[in-house]
């Protein structure tokens, strides 16, 4: 069979265990992506962004099983006051959820955004997803577009007093998750956004943020920490004017996690940062594939990534800032750096620059390296002993990653949290 | 207190011999200098007496207290009692500089079996220690030696001296890159330290570290033996004469 041909059957292998939902008005939508998907295919390892990823478990038909974790310390993001949504397998709880009640946002599902008539929505929905497609095929977001079963509509009209929080439960080994949720942050709006959890045995989230002139979005996940669970995620953000976007990912566990982010900075002077921290033991792929294009003057945009990986596992780094004509002053950095436990595990980094405007200052970066010894005998020898010694510089290395995290609380639950994560692997 | 026998130690990875018979006793009390020009093996003591990887001791014994310290870790080394101030001190990007003093503190606690110290008598005693260095708190949150001057880590050194109170303190080379001021402040710290029950090993090239911290044993130590053992007035020769006056006179 030839290539195509292998594709093809694979597609629709994986199209044929679907059903498209009955989704009134989102159905032209829906529909547009199905061609898309159909056009494209679905990833295989012979595609060049694909390259470092194998993406066969994330688009074969049956998702592998993948066993529940349990922890036994309270959820992530449990302790701060916030509006907690969750859903169980990809499934909305509303026993368990909050009211979506709160000063500043409306929050609605999506399939009530045809019967509730919310125009802004049904504009938004797949809208992000189709323009992110190019010059880059992402097959599996316009896959979660045409087929998410469930999802919220955000709509943030205010300053929000408190984080919206999405707790994704994985409770069936055989579940398989497909979310879909657009947020639409309106002038000088603004939101904090957490998520937590692994979701499903295998998930595909979608998340189109629409981020008018003046807005602010921060967004913090933890995708859980269950080993065998496979997650496809994409981010899709637009800004527009003075808009601020910041987004801090961690990753800790998981057999297969790609995590892709496209970021337009529309407007001037708007300021996007993505950031993550991983951390990796044994059967762990982690790719983290970004891209940032400044389409307007004065904009800022950052990211940092940092990948701890020991006992075999892969950490992935796919990033690129395209700087469009008269993109003038745009800011880029970008930096992806590994710390590799032992010579068993392995880092892969594709970090790219394509620039089309004469006054810009772009810069990036990409190490791999194992641990300072250095550090570790100066650590020792003040009395600390070698494993949390170890620690330490571990959690150094993504302090910079750690960092990027506006709220100071939070960013010191997800500290303490690696502390305790650390010192029960040895 | 620490006492040295026929230390021989050579490189890990290649075949030289760096000390060669290295016989040593420093007192509870007593501040011993060791003098000696490149290459003649001060900082491979440090290091070995320290536990740093990349040394090989082929014959002898050195023991802390009665303790044979070569076989323990450098954190038993140092729970034991021993404490190195690096000639050049090492940056860690991303640890804060009071989260290190504070674990290091509280670890040697555990190890020795004492309790941790509290957050407020930890604060109230680093913050009263600093102050004594001219360290500022500014200082205290930056990341461990990161962006500070020579003479601020080595300030920084003698902070973490203060706060470990350890038996035995060797410093490496401290007056290196230090200017006069600096070098009191540092000479300062050290002789606040200087108690009965502490010995103390100060190495260094020149004499002028020793005009500030008063020794009162002076060894001379080239090609990896200690070839002349005096008092103070030593280190006076060796700046008057140069080591090449000393050493052609012992051989």
């Amino acid at each position: 069979m030839a290539l195509a041909e292998v594709k093809q059957s694979a597609t629709q292998a994986r199209l044929m265990a679907l059903t498209l939902p009955e989704s009134g008005c989102l159905k032209a939508a829906r529909q547009a992506a199905l061609s898309r998907v159909q056009t494209m295919g679905l990833p295989s390892r012979r595609d060049e962004y694909w390259k470092y990823t194998k993406p066969d478990t994330l688009v074969q038909a049956e998702a592998p099983k993948a066993a529940v974790f349990h922890a036994e310390e309270d959820p992530m993001f449990n302790a701060f006051e916030r509006l907690n949504i969750v859903f169980v397998d990809g499934v909305f709880d509303a026993e368990a959820s909050d009211d979506l009640d709160l000063e500043g946002l409306t929050i609605d599902r999506i399939e009530d955004i045809c019967c509730k008539d919310i125009h802004w929505a049904k504009d938004l929905y797949g809208v992000l997803e189709a323009r992110g497609q190019t010059p880059v095929e992402r097959p599996l977001a316009a896959l979660n577009t045409a087929f998410a079963t469930d999802g919220v509509a955000i709509r943030v009209t205010g300053k929000v007093s408190k984080p919206i929080n999405f707790t994704y439960v994985h409770s069936d080994e055989n579940s398989d998750a497909i979310l879909h949720h657009v947020i639409r942050v309106e002038s000088g709006a603004e939101v904090t956004v957490l998520e937590n959890g692994p979701a499903a045995s295998r998930f595909n989230k979608c998340m189109e943020i629409d981020i008018a002139d003046g807005g602010k979005l921060h967004l913090v996940r933890a995708q859980g920490r269950d080993h065998e669970r496979r997650a496809a995620t994409h981010l899709f953000a637009r800004l527009g004017k003075e808009s601020v976007f910041k987004s801090f990912t961690l990753t800790v566990n998981g057999v297969l996690t790609r995590n892709e982010a496209v970021i337009e900075l529309t407007g001037d002077d708007a300021v996007a940062h993505i950031a993550g921290a991983c951390v990796g033991d044994g059967d762990f792929h982690h790719d983290d594939t970004v891209f940032i294009t400044h389409d307007a003057v004065n904009c800022e945009s950052r990211q940092v990534f940092k990948k701890v990986l020991r006992n075999g596992a892969t950490g992935v780094f796919q990033g690129k800032i395209l700087v469009k004509e008269g993109a003038q002053k745009t800011d880029g950095y970008q930096i992806s750096q590994s710390l590799l436990l032992d010579e068993d595990s392995q880092f892969l980094a594709k970090p790219e620059l394509e620039i089309y405007a004469d006054d810009v200052a772009c810069s990036h970066g990409s190490t791999s390296g194992a641990i300072d010894e250095e550090g570790l005998f100066y650590l020792r020898s003040r009395g600390v002993d070698k494993a949390d010694a170890t620690d330490l510089m571990t959690l150094a290395f993504l302090a910079e990653a750690v960092d990027e995290i506006e709220d100071p609380e939070i960013a010191a639950d997800i500290v303490s949290r690696l502390e305790g994560w650390l010192a029960r692997r040895r | 207190m620490l006492e040295i026998k026929n230390l021989h130690v050579k490189l890990e990875d290649e075949e030289k011999q760096i000390l060669k018979g290295v016989d040593l006793k420093v007192e509870a009390g007593k501040v011993h200098a060791i003098m000696g020009p490149n290459g003649s093996g001060k900082s491979t003591l440090s290091y070995v007496l320290s536990g740093r990887d990349g040394y090989e001791v082929t014959e002898g014994s050195a023991e802390l207290e009665g303790e044979d310290i070569l076989e323990l870790e450098p954190e038993e080394r140092a729970a034991a009692g021993m404490f190195l101030a690096f000639q050049y001190p090492v940056e860690i990007p991303g640890v804060g500089n009071m989260t290190f003093l504070r674990t290091a503190v509280n670890a040697q606690r555990k190890a020795r079996g004492e309790e941790e110290l509290s957050a407020s008598d930890f604060l109230k005693e680093v913050r009263a220690k600093a102050k004594t260095l001219k360290i500022d708190a500014e200082m205290l949150k930056r990341p461990v030696n990161v962006g500070f001057s020579g003479g601020e880590k080595k300030r920084n050194e003698i902070l973490q001296m203060a706060m470990l109170e350890p038996k035995l303190c060797i410093l490496d080379e401290t007056d290196s890159g230090l200017d006069v001021d600096a070098m009191k402040l540092v000479a300062d710290g050290v002789n606040a330290l200087r108690d009965e029950g502490r010995g103390f090993l100060v190495i260094t090239h020149y004499q002028r570290l020793l005009d500030h911290i008063k020794p009162d044993v002076v060894h001379i130590l080239a090609n990896g033996r200690i070839v002349k053992t005096g008092g103070p007035e030593l280190a006076l020769e060796v700046e008057n004469n140069g080591y090449a006056g000393i050493l052609a006179e012992e051989a």
